[in-house]
């Protein structure tokens, strides 16, 4: 928590932040407001913009859509990315030059490759189907984003961890894989757990290879029913859709980190970026708990 | 909405063919099979488009007919956001005349409706899906060009298009054809034939987007002048949205769509185009023409099978 | 590749306007994501929250729909913004979250006894914040910073859809008009693409190693 950073308020500061919140929610709601005024204005809620909801049809394509399409493809490709994510950070930290370095290239190349034009290449170049390109190239993607968090993860470990493995006997795997892997997996859950819930989002991209998905789906209902009528209120529910899944994963990436926390408790890295290495043995300033599921920010493409 | 009330149509019809277009394929069952198709007069056959299914048909061994009809399914790809030629609603099957000319293929392999896979295709996947095997046809309003032939072959065309101008109703920026939007604001699909013809012969600035539909709020808006592409794609716009827009002078290109299959397949493209010129003659393409993009347009000609 | 040459110039107008989004939004996104960061850490409870609220928001939606929001449904509300901008207005919200979360990050890295220093000899919450805090957190937070900017090089691509002509279209459009060579006309936009992202990755290693060093 922020506790650190100021007192507890007193009178004249809570008066003070009182007053900030009246004038920040009479912003938002007057904004709001506004938005809702000029949209109903416009005949956006009318009920004749909504009536596709009655159709249990309608809602049975779009759910469709959203498990066999969306879910589906982001399931299987979060497996492979973990997977990848596991491989990709064991290579790249390998102490072998000729193992390291060319996983650094091709880790460079799909960092580096917008998910869209991944997608296509899979397609055009390997000539899998539609579904299996997008989870292929998302896998490949957020694997590297993936690999990156858990390199970082290792790197923060305390060097003892490694050197006692060693000392006891161990090979230099052996200490990787049994000594620091489960450490640096455990303190990068909230980063591979943003970066899932980015990959669940970027599903979306398959419209290019004619993927049935949630957005897709949406846009091809709206459009058979009448974009101009229905545009809106489509989007809105697709909206809704998302934000309630991916919330739903982040809410479960926080037990969890709450979890970790408990058991893992002071000194060590709660919430950090791929670059964050330097908070070993200090408790963080912000706590993760207030925040969001992870602070990678490595967004999407 | 007249559309909606179109589609609502063709549901009914495709509900009255599904009700009694179920026995027709199990009478003719009943008669004992060694007639090879020639069933006779049934007023209704299979699926939403009345079609009869052929009978125990018959191919060479080895044919990619033969596999089909052995395997008793077929996947054709075709556009789900393309109003009068293949427009998804609610299920997974599409409706348009792309469906149609699909299912009247499908049925001369013996293959009801029932069992054809439909699957949508973009313009970024259309070869690709063929080449890789992910679909056997493409149907998809899909312009038959030498670029594309070097990759997929084309059976035949079944319906020529052409690219038009579509523009606000009552056509305030007064544009007359191709001529007048040189260095106008045009909307259309990015990688387009359209939109490289409107940029490179007549100077439009292009505003480009991913699907056409995209572009009718910046035409409603003013930003651009006219959207472009297949006159056909265009009327669908108009009859969608009842008083908005007109097309606005001739068609400036020819668009020959045709039947997308894997590159080398002659056996079936030529039975494709054989279907095709049956289909011209004995006035089933006319049919099912009138029963889908029909409702909005003209029943044209049937244009010239390209066996090439 | 000589149709990669033959096309440079329709390969540089969507390298061009790759760049421009990326420098405009950066421009935007940057500050904003620093505001988010600091509301998000505020005394403030209601500030707390609106902030969570928009990053969490923001966060959870795919990008197209940012997009879609934008182009379709602000211009009824009266908002009709010129395609390229409203492409660098979605970039910005979309991303400015993504950047305060890296601010943040880097926040967390800084010793709390650091804070707890400034605090007791007198500091307030800005200074302490500002004097502090931040300087000794952007040596963290570069690297996840950079790593942002990255992903944003790339998202500029989905504007491709709403009327921008991105190094996606040039793809595209090349494409079609030479069926035959997709796989060289994708390696180029790819390569113009890499020629951001490449050298960014590298320079947010570099920077993370002088971090591990340093301390």
């Amino acid at each position: 928590m922020s506790q650190v950073l100021y007192d507890a308020p007193g009178p004249k500061a809570l008066a003070r932040s009182r007053v900030i919140s009246w004038v920040v929610a009479v912003l938002v709601l007057g904004g709001l407001g506004f938005a809702i005024f000029q949209l109903s204005g416009q005949g956006l809620f009318d009920a004749d913009r909504w009536d596709i909801f009655n159709d249990p049809l309608v809602w049975l394509d779009l759910l469709n859509a959203l498990v066999t399409g969306t879910l589906a493809a982001a399931g299987l490709a979060a497996i492979g990315a973990i997977a990848l994510g596991v491989v990709f950070s064991l290579l790249r930290s390998s102490t072998i030059k000729w193992v390291r370095i060319p996983t650094t290239v091709v880790l460079e190349f799909f960092r580096g490759m917008p998910v869209l034009l991944l997608i296509l290449f899979i397609l055009l170049v390997f000539g899998v189907p539609a579904f299996w390109s997008v989870v292929i190239a998302l896998a490949l993607y957020n694997g590297t984003i993936i690999g990156e968090a858990l390199r970082a993860g290792l790197r923060a470990l305390p060097k003892g961890q490694r050197e006692a493995g060693l000392a006891v006997g161990m090979r230099p795997l052996q200490s990787r894989l049994l000594i620091e892997f489960p450490q640096a997996f455990r303190n990068m859950l909230p980063i591979i757990v943003a970066q899932l819930v980015v990959l669940l989002k970027d599903t979306s991209l398959g419209y290019i290879v004619g993927m049935t998905e949630l957005v897709r789906r949406g846009r091809l209902t709206s459009e058979f029913f009448g974009a101009g009528q229905y545009a809106f209120s489509v989007y809105f529910v697709v909206v809704a859709m998302y934000l309630t899944v991916n919330l739903s994963v982040s809410f479960l990436a926080r037990r969890l980190a709450r979890r970790r926390g408990q058991r893992l408790d002071t000194g060590r890295l709660k919430e950090g970026g791929m670059g964050d290495q330097s908070a070993v043995g200090n408790a963080p300033i912000i706590g993760a708990a207030d925040g969001a599921a992870g602070g990678d920010g490595s967004g999407t493409s | 909405m007249r559309l909606k009330r179109m589609s609502a149509a063709v549901g009914g019809i495709a509900l009255a063919a599904l009700l009694a277009g179920c026995g027709a394929p199990g009478s003719a069952g009943n008669d004992g099979g060694s007639d090879g198709g020639t069933e006779e007069e049934t007023p209704t056959g299979d699926g939403p488009y009345n079609l009869e299914i052929a009978e125990n048909p018959e191919f060479d061994a080895g044919t990619t007919m033969a596999e089909l009809a052995e395997e008793g399914s077929i996947t054709i790809g075709t556009k789900f956001d393309q109003p009068l030629f293949g427009l998804l609603g609610t299920g997974d099957v599409p409706e348009g005349f792309d469906v149609a000319i699909g299912a009247l293929v499908a049925s001369k392999l013996g293959i009801p409706f029932d069992s054809i896979e439909f699957r949508e295709t973009v313009s970024a996947n259309r070869e690709p899906f063929i080449q890789n095997g992910e679909v056997d046809i493409v149907v998809a309003t899909y312009t038959i060009n030498d670029t594309r032939k070097e990759v997929v072959d084309f059976a035949g065309p079944y319906f020529e298009a052409g690219q038009s101008l579509m523009v606000l109703a009552g056509n305030p920026e007064g544009i007359e054809g191709p001529e007048d939007v040189e260095g106008q604001p045009v909307c259309s699909v990015e990688g387009s034939t359209p939109a490289a013809t409107i940029v490179e012969e007549y100077g439009a600035e292009l505003v480009a987007t991913d699907v056409y539909s995209n572009c009718l709020d910046p035409l409603r808006g003013g930003e651009v002048v006219a959207l472009t592409t297949d006159n056909v794609i265009l009327s669908g716009f108009v009859a969608q949205n009842e008083g908005e827009f007109e097309l606005v002078g001739d068609t400036f290109t020819k668009e020959p769509y045709g039947i997308g299959l894997e590159k080398g397949d002659d056996n079936f493209r030529t039975f494709i185009n054989d279907v095709l010129e049956e289909a011209f003659e004995d006035g089933t393409w006319e049919r099912l023409f009138e029963e889908t993009a029909g409702q909005v347009l003209e029943v044209p000609e049937p244009p010239m099978v390209d066996r090439y | 590749m000589e149709v990669i040459l033959d096309n440079l110039p329709l390969y540089l107008r969507g390298f061009g306007m790759t760049l421009y989004l990326l420098g405009l939004t950066v421009l935007f996104a940057l500050p904003l994501g620093a505001l988010v960061a600091a509301l998000r850490i505020s005394p403030v409870p209601s500030l707390r929250v609106v902030a969570a609220v928009y990053t969490e928001w923001l966060r959870n939606t795919p990008l197209t729909l940012v997009f879609f929001f934008i182009a379709f449904v602000l211009p009824r509300i009266g908002a009709r913004l010129d395609y390229e901008i409203g492409a660098v207005v979605a970039l910005t919200l979309y991303t400015a979250p993504f950047f305060a979360e890296a601010i943040r990050s880097g926040v967390n890295a800084v010793p709390v006894g650091q804070a707890e220093a400034a605090r007791s000899i007198g500091l307030t919450f800005g200074q302490t914040l500002g004097n502090v805090i931040l300087p000794q957190a952007l040596r963290g937070v570069v690297p996840p910073l950079i790593n942002v900017t990255i992903a944003l090089t790339k998202n500029t691509s989905v504007a491709t859809g709403f009327f921008v002509f991105t190094l996606v279209s040039t793809g595209q459009r090349l494409a079609n008009q030479n069926g035959d060579q997709v796989i060289p006309i994708l390696l180029g936009v790819a390569f113009f693409y890499l020629v951001i992202t490449i050298p960014l990755g590298q320079f947010a290693d570099r920077l993370e190693e002088r971090v591990v060093v340093n301390r």
